[in-house]
């Protein structure tokens, strides 16, 4: 196998929701062990987007190429390209991580049992094998102790690093986040950016939607700017805070800074 | 004066204690409440399963299915499958007696819980249903991204939460086939209430006999409730487990005296 040039090639990505044209020819890559932050105003599509990557949301037109497999869709035997069975699909999620901005643990299983679920059940890791894993990753994100803890009596913090094991335990070959941090008291996000930073240093490949631009400016590679369903500035991050070009980039940074 | 007087010592005969016709008449009761039940929730379980099903006819199927019997009643429904089966296919499908394996049932007896099961699996579908709609969208997703298939989010995920808000209907479910049983006394199945009327129709005590059985069926209600009530606290304790934020209650009610904060 030969290197893989970008982890996610995206072009031209289309997503309508009925009438509306959400996304409108979005096309973006990423190479592996990069980190890309994506922000945008509140409606830009910057959530659908990261949807798409991962197939929760199906597209319209264009073509995601993620980890060298092609989002959606595959070849048949005479080259044509044919839609993805949902196990085949199944298969291609496992290898993509996805934090979401309400967490979205299983409360009615503890925090290791939500770290070794699809280990056990997708991969056909035996138990032992699984928890093992389970408990460096709980190590990692600094929760040991919560262990056997329900989601309902963790913090918003603890639930979202308890989360990020759970992606992580998959091995992804990318780290999707939507707005991880925007959910929990202002206490608790320094915890869960920590976790982040550190995994980025660590060489994952991430993309983040988020409007911490702390983090975006000590941790990611690239800065890209959405607005009304199209990237229209990327670049640096000392090229955001220096001297975006944008107009609408300006508004929006000096809004949120 | 004409028999206006309560003949105790019949009502008391009949209740304390029940003799073995009567004993079995309970039993009969309690068995085929059980077993439709059961089966009433496989089929809702199917049902509810069959209606977010991506294909159209499985939709279709089921929503016929709970249109069907929701909308008729249930009498209807018992005497159409004894004696329509019969109709329809040709040949007895429910005769006097069946021989199955080890057993041999009363073809009314089989009837009967057949129709009671297939009656209440419409019911279950809709409970079913609504238990999965209560059941955040995040949950599912979350399972997706993971990689988990469509059936196994809903077998490990969905479901189990599913399963803490159909408990309680589940419950009321149950305590109206224990009391929906009686109409099977229609189609001569002996179970309580037919037992009542087989000793009135032979004595002339009417009043004494039906509140003879109403307290049996009032033994029977009052055990479920108090069996259900068992499984709903076993429930909500898991539930404090599941969903309580913060310190435990200790900590929260004496926090400032034990020294934390
Ligand atoms: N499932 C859906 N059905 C219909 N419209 C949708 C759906 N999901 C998103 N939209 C619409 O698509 C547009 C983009 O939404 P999206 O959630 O991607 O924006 P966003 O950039 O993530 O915004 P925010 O910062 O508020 O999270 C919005 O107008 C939204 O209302
Ligand atoms: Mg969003």
């Amino acid at each position: 196998m030969s290197l893989q040039q970008y982890i996610v090639d995206a072009q031209d990505v289309h997503k309508r929701f009925g009438r509306v044209e959400v996304l409108k020819g979005v096309t973006l890559q990423v190479k592996p062990q990069e980190v890309v932050c994506i922000i945008g105003a509140s409606g830009s599509g910057k959530t659908t987007f990261l949807r798409t990557l991962n197939a929760l949301e199906t597209i319209d037109q264009g073509t995601i190429v993620v980890n060298g497999h092609r989002v959606g869709w595959t070849q048949d035997k005479n080259g044509s390209w044919v839609k993805l069975k949902e196990r085949a699909m199944a298969e291609i999620r496992s290898e993509i991580g996805f934090v979401f901005q309400r967490f979205n643990l299983w409360p009615h299983m503890t925090a290791l049992e939500n770290i070794i679920e699809a280990p056990t059940r997708v991969r056909g890791q035996s138990k032992d094998e699984a928890i093992a894993t389970a408990e460096e990753l709980l190590r990692r994100v600094k929760l040991s102790d919560k262990r056997d803890v329900y989601p309902g009596r963790l913090s918003g913090g603890q639930q979202q690093r308890v989360a990020i094991a759970r992606s992580l335990a998959m091995k992804p070959a990318l780290m999707l986040f939507d707005e991880p941090t925007s959910a929990l008291d202002p206490e608790t996000i320094g915890e869960v950016l920590d976790v982040m930073k550190e995994l980025a240093l660590g060489g994952m490949t991430m993309v983040c939607v988020t409007h911490e631009m702390g983090f975006a400016r000590e941790v990611s590679d690239r800065v890209v700017m959405m607005d009304g369903g199209v990237i229209i500035e990327e670049g640096t991050p000392e090229h955001f805070f220096s001297n975006p070009t944008h107009e609408r980039t300006k508004q929006f940074l000096s809004k949120i800074l | 004066m004409i028999g206006i007087t309560f003949d105790w010592k019949v009502f008391f005969d009949y209740l304390l204690p029940p003799d073995r016709l009567t004993r079995s008449a309970l039993y009969l009761t309690l068995g085929i409440s059980i077993v439709a039940q059961f089966f009433g929730v496989v089929f809702g379980l199917v049902s509810a399963l069959m209606q977010r099903s991506k294909y159209r006819v499985l939709r279709f199927a089921s929503g016929v299915y709970v249109w069907f019997f929701r909308g008729t009643p249930v009498i209807v429904q018992i005497f159409f499958i004894y004696f329509g089966a019969n109709l329809f296919l040709g040949y007895d499908l429910f005769p006097r007696t069946l021989h199955l394996l080890f057993i041999s049932i009363d073809g009314a007896v089989l009837a009967g819980a057949v129709a009671l099961s297939i009656n209440e699996g419409a019911y279950m579908s809709e409970i079913v249903r609504a238990g999965i709609t209560a059941v955040d969208g995040g949950q599912m997703e979350a399972a997706k991204t993971v990689g988990l298939t469509q059936s196994q989010a809903m077998r490990r995920i969905v479901l189990p939460q599913a399963a803490r808000v159909i408990m309680p209907p589940l419950g009321n479910e149950f305590n109206n086939m224990l009391k929906t049983t009686s109409l099977l006394a229609f189609i001569s199945v002996r179970e309580l209430f037919q037992d009542a009327e087989i000793r009135y129709s032979s004595s002339f005590k009417p009043v004494e006999y039906f509140s003879g059985v109403a307290v049996l069926y009032l033994f029977l209600t009052t055990l479920w409730s108090f069996v259900q009530r068992a499984i709903e606290r076993k429930f909500s304790e898991s539930d404090r487990d599941a969903t309580v934020e913060g310190p435990g209650w200790t900590r929260r009610n004496f926090g400032r005296l034990v020294g934390g904060h």
